[in-house]
């Protein structure tokens, strides 16, 4: 059992590893660097050489790989290229928006996606089923941009309940985000939910028809009782992996959400990171939404094997 | 009370068909069972014999509807009663023991906890006392240490052990009347007759009715006051289990009988040809017309009644005077066999082979992880033309002897050598196209064998255009030959598997090994997944090849009778090691290996007379002992330590018939006369 896990996140660390010198190598084949972006027009002659020699960009690529690598390790991600700020700070702050922004999401969507995706698999092919399965296809269907987009303009333009853009600075405490960020958080449910709940409806109609369930009828135990101890437990354990995929793709995959609604997460600091050529900021945010993936997945397997018997059982032969 | 327990009136049960018909499964049944009686309903598959069990507890699969009739259980109508009252009576009056209690126990919650629950929900115990009332009910249906069963999930039991629980799980509720589902079918031959026995022991101490589901004669037999047979939706014959079974006087009940392999016969079964109508499909008259060999014309235009004879029995048939002119006993052919020496077609040298492979944080730490091989010593030669059947229970290895002949499963040591001394190479990847061609593997179940995708031409023109690089109309008429030879025509070629029957897909997985035109066959419990009427045809089929081919078979089936039919020779498996080895009239007699006494015994066959002898415990072995005989902890006749500690040296008898035990052959055949005395006694 141990040794499962520490094989897992020994193999966990091998894969930043590997995507860390992947993000390296592609930002490295990109033509320019931090220099000619931040010296734009005059990045030529002496004044690039020095800006080089200032940066350490002269030096070997594998030498430079070597002390960004292992500076990003001890937690040190660098200086910014144009603010002379740490991109520790500056990435801390807009990792800490992001968090916020999935937390409210996930707390909101998964209880909610789980309870439809139950209701929905329970009473299969009935009305209540049809509705919430039809909208859930709209939800996944119509582009992010699109539905806040109209959520704005139903809620700010018309309505006038809630502000239709984030205009907090990035530094400022979590409290000061309310309520703008009520209608990202909104625009991001829908789309999660709606994902995560057709994928609990088939659970749970698969394990609906299931020999254990037809014997619990026949064994004679009511009929909630079976749902709740029976059907359930075995119906929610591959929700587990599709809510830590989800979570990874909050914490790094929102570019749009946060454009729209100007929030400023890491999406879309990356977003601007690219666009100003600010590349140590590129290879931190990479690395970061690389890591949060690898951990995410991690935990995911890990609790499945401990809310699954058969799987407990056969890490724990294995040793 | 007066009157049957269980009242089952006139019922049809069906569902809506594509065409927005309704499709019957069930057609007019009656049944009654009285309290403490046991009553066998035997059907093949789609007869409706499981939909009818479920149907007396108010029970309908989904898609289901009932039709007509009624079901009363102590005079109440089940299918009028409310939800709650349903809960009351389902689990506690009348339980369920289901098919497959792997797949029946909830995987999530722990054995103690579900035995609990239906305690809770139907049994007059105070709280404080479900648990040791729990492992009271586990003791009962004896399993070893209840206490610690109770801690474990399903999934940490074995098949035996699941099935037990499940028995103690119906019990809770002190049922008036069981209803068991195929209760033993896919367990190892010495675990059914343990669990029936058990069955029986606590149907006559408690006084329950039973309801006993099966395809099994041999187990009805052994379990059932009378018995129902079903065809098609239909009840067709009815009477005491002795009427049924010894003097059948419906055509499709002899048909069954004389289509099942029987341990005291090497002869083949003879098949019933033909297959049951699909639901709606069988028309206007008999719905066995088509199969049966006394159908008059009468028979196609009208229905015939079930009968009540003053004997007691019921039948559906207009000639059932005349059925006894039927054969009960095979007539079937006497298997092909050699005559003479024949050149050897397969040698295993010593093979051994061990699914662990070491890991690599094994190789890194220097562990030893292989351990104790799961074959081990594996020294066979079969005889072109030959049939060599591996029998032995589930562990036993005998599959995995067939992978690794087939490649799949490299042999951690040993040779395997082909015609001609040429050794094969231990992966399939390594091997020449001839070697490929010349070895082909038939597998359990051709739903999983075949490409649901691909249509029955496809399928065969694979090998055909592999091996022999066949084109064109060569192909085409290629593959209809090979068709035409498993009794197939040629409008098969343009099907999917999905609408074969599955005797008729086992044939094209047949057809697809003989395609290659190969000199050794390996057969995976070829019949393992079919009825047994159709069975009967398979082994006809495949005797039928070896006759007109010379092929060359492995043969491996847990069902000793299956082997019986088919082989010459007959290798016996316990634990991955060989025990006895000789031709199959050999085996099958005495003196045999203890282990092969204890398998013998525990057939069950379909006769009310006989009786299985059970003399070791159905004790399950994961891994072989690491020395002395692999039988030594479950052997009836052990002599002593040097069971224990030392490897039993090859006994030999005549014509090459060979035990590999401690005991001389003279003293198992003096034991053995004298326990077959001290039986009949």
């Amino acid at each position: 059992m141990l040794a499962m896990l520490l094989r897992r996140l020994f193999l966990g660390l091998v894969t930043v590893w590997i995507v860390s010198m992947i993000i390296f190598a592609g930002v490295e084949m990109l033509p320019g660097d931090s220099c000619t972006a931040f010296l734009e027009r005059e990045a030529q002659g002496k004044l690039l050489e020095n800006c080089r020699e200032a940066q350490g960009l002269n030096r070997p690529a594998a030498e430079r790989y070597f002390d960004w690598a292992t500076s990003a390790a001890r937690g040190d991600l660098g200086i910014s290229a144009n603010g002379e700020k740490s991109i520790a700070e500056l990435v801390g702050d807009r990792l800490g928006n992001s968090l916020l922004l999935a937390a409210c999401s996930l707390a909101l969507g998964v209880p909610l996606a789980i309870f439809l995706g139950v209701v929905t698999g329970l009473w299969r092919d009935r009305p209540v089923d049809l509705a919430v399965s039809t909208l859930a296809i709209f939800a996944m269907t119509i582009p992010e941009f699109v539905s806040a987009t109209v959520l704005i303009l139903i809620f700010s333009v018309w309505l006038g309940w809630l502000p239709g853009i984030v205009l907090t600075s990035a530094s400022a405490p979590a409290s000061e985000f309310f309520p703008e960020i009520i209608l990202p958080v909104l625009v991001l449910t829908m789309v999660m939910t709606a994902h995560i709940l057709r994928m609990v409806r088939s659970s749970v109609i698969e394990v609906m028809v299931g020999d254990y369930i037809q014997m619990a009828t026949l064994k004679g135990v009511p009929y909630w009782r079976i749902v709740f101890r029976h059907a359930l437990p075995n119906a929610l354990l591959p929700a587990i992996n599709v809510v830590a995929l989800t979570i990874a793709w909050l914490l790094g995959g929102v570019v749009v959400i946060e454009v729209v609604f100007n929030y400023p997460g890491l999406g879309r600091m990356m977003i601007d990171a690219i666009s100003d050529r600010d590349l140590p900021v590129v290879q931190a945010i990479a690395l970061i939404v690389a890591t949060v993936y690898v951990c995410v997945n991690l935990s995911a397997d890990i609790l499945t094997m401990f809310a699954n018997p058969r799987l407990r059982t056969l890490h724990m032969r294995r040793g | 009370m007066t009157g049957p327990l269980i009242d089952i009136r006139d019922i049809s049960v069906g569902f809506t068909g594509k065409s927005g018909a309704t499709l019957p499964v069930l057609r007019n049944i009656d049944l009654k069972v009285n309290a403490g009686e046991s009553i066998g309903i035997v059907g093949e598959s789609g007869s409706g014999k499981s939909t009818l069990a479920l149907a007396a507890m108010g029970y309908l699969k989904r898609g289901l509807r009932l039709m007509e009739g009624s079901v009363a259980f102590q005079g109440q109508d089940m299918f009028a009663r409310t939800r709650t009252e349903l809960e009351q009576i389902r689990g506690g009056e009348l339980a369920l023991i289901p098919q497959n209690s792997g797949q029946s126990l909830t995987p999530t919650l722990r054995i103690g906890a579900q035995l609990v629950e239906a305690l809770r929900l139907h049994a007059d115990v105070p709280e404080a006392q479900y648990s040791a009332k729990a492992i009271e009910l586990l003791g009962q249906v004896r399993l070893p240490d209840p206490a610690a069963i109770m801690t474990r999930f399903p999934h940490e039991l074995s098949g035996g052990q699941q099935q037990r629980a499940a028995i103690a799980m119906a019990l809770a509720g002190e049922p008036t009347a069981l209803l068991l589902d195929e209760p033993t079918t896919g367990l190892d031959v010495t675990t059914q007759a343990h669990i029936l026995e058990l069955l029986r022991d606590i149907a006559r101490d408690r006084g329950m009715a039973m309801v006993y589901v099966s395809h099994d004669l041999g187990a009805i037999a052994r379990v059932c006051d009378r018995v129902v047979v079903m065809y098609a939706g239909e009840v067709v014959l009815e009477g005491s289990t002795r009427q049924v079974l010894k003097t059948p006087i419906h055509p499709y009940a002899r048909g069954l009988l004389a289509s099942i392999p029987r341990l005291s016969d090497p002869r083949l079964p003879v098949a019933l040809d033909g297959r049951p109508p699909a639901p709606g499909g069988a028309g206007q008259g008999c719905s066995f017309v088509d199969r049966c060999a006394l159908a008059q014309d009468g028979c196609r235009t009208s229905r015939p009644d079930l009968e009540r004879l003053p004997s007691g029995e019921a039948v559906r048939c207009f000639h059932y005077q005349e059925a006894h002119q039927l054969s009960l006993t095979g007539s079937g052919a006497i298997p092909a066999s050699l005559d003479g020496a024949s050149p050897s077609a397969l040698h295993l040298d010593d093979l051994a082979i061990s699914y662990r492979r070491p890991g690599l944080f094994d190789k890194v730490l220097g562990r030893d992880s292989a351990g104790v091989p799961t074959v081990n010593g594996i020294e066979i030669t079969v005889a072109k033309g030959e049939t060599l059947g591996l029998v032995g229970e589930s562990g036993s290895g005998k599959s995995t002897i067939l992978k690794a002949i087939a490649g799949l499963l490299p042999p951690s040591g040993g040779k395997i050598t082909v015609a001609g001394g040429q050794a094969l190479a231990p992966e399939v990847e390594h091997r020449s196209p001839d070697h490929l061609r010349k070895i082909q593997l038939i597998f359990q179940n051709p739903d999983d064998s075949l490409n649901p995708r691909q249509t029955i031409a496809q399928i065969l023109e694979q090998p055909l255009k592999l091996y022999f690089g066949l084109t064109g109309d060569a192909l085409h008429q290629r593959s209809a030959d090979i068709l035409d030879r498993v009794r197939l025509g040629a409008h098969y070629l343009d099907r999917l598997p999905s609408q074969l029957s599955g005797g008729e897909k086992q044939r094209v997985a047949i057809a697809r090994a003989f395609a290659a035109e190969p000199d050794l066959v390996l057969c995976d419990e070829v019949t393992s997944a079919l009825d047994v009427s159709v069975q009967a045809a398979v082994l006809d089929l495949l005797n039928d090849l070896k006759a007109t081919q010379g092929t060359t078979y492995v043969f491996v089936s847990h069902d000793l009778a299956v082997v019986r039919a088919l082989s010459d020779r007959v290798a016996v498996l316990y634990q991955g090691r060989l025990c006895e080895l000789g031709p199959s009239a050999d085996v099958y007699a005495m003196p045999s290996h203890p282990y092969t006494e204890v398998l013998l015994g525990a057939v069950l066959e379909p006769d009310p007379d006989t009786a299985p002898t059970l003399s070791a415990d159905d004790v399950v072995e994961l891994s072989p002992p690491a020395q002395g005989c692999p039988f030594q902890r479950r052997c009836p006749r052990k002599i002593g330590r040097i069971c224990d500690t030392d490897t039993p040296p090859w006994q030999h008898g005549t014509q090459g018939h060979a035990i590999k035990c401690h005991h001389s052959i003279a003293d198992l055949a003096t034991a053995q006369a004298e326990g077959a005395a001290g039986q009949r006694a």
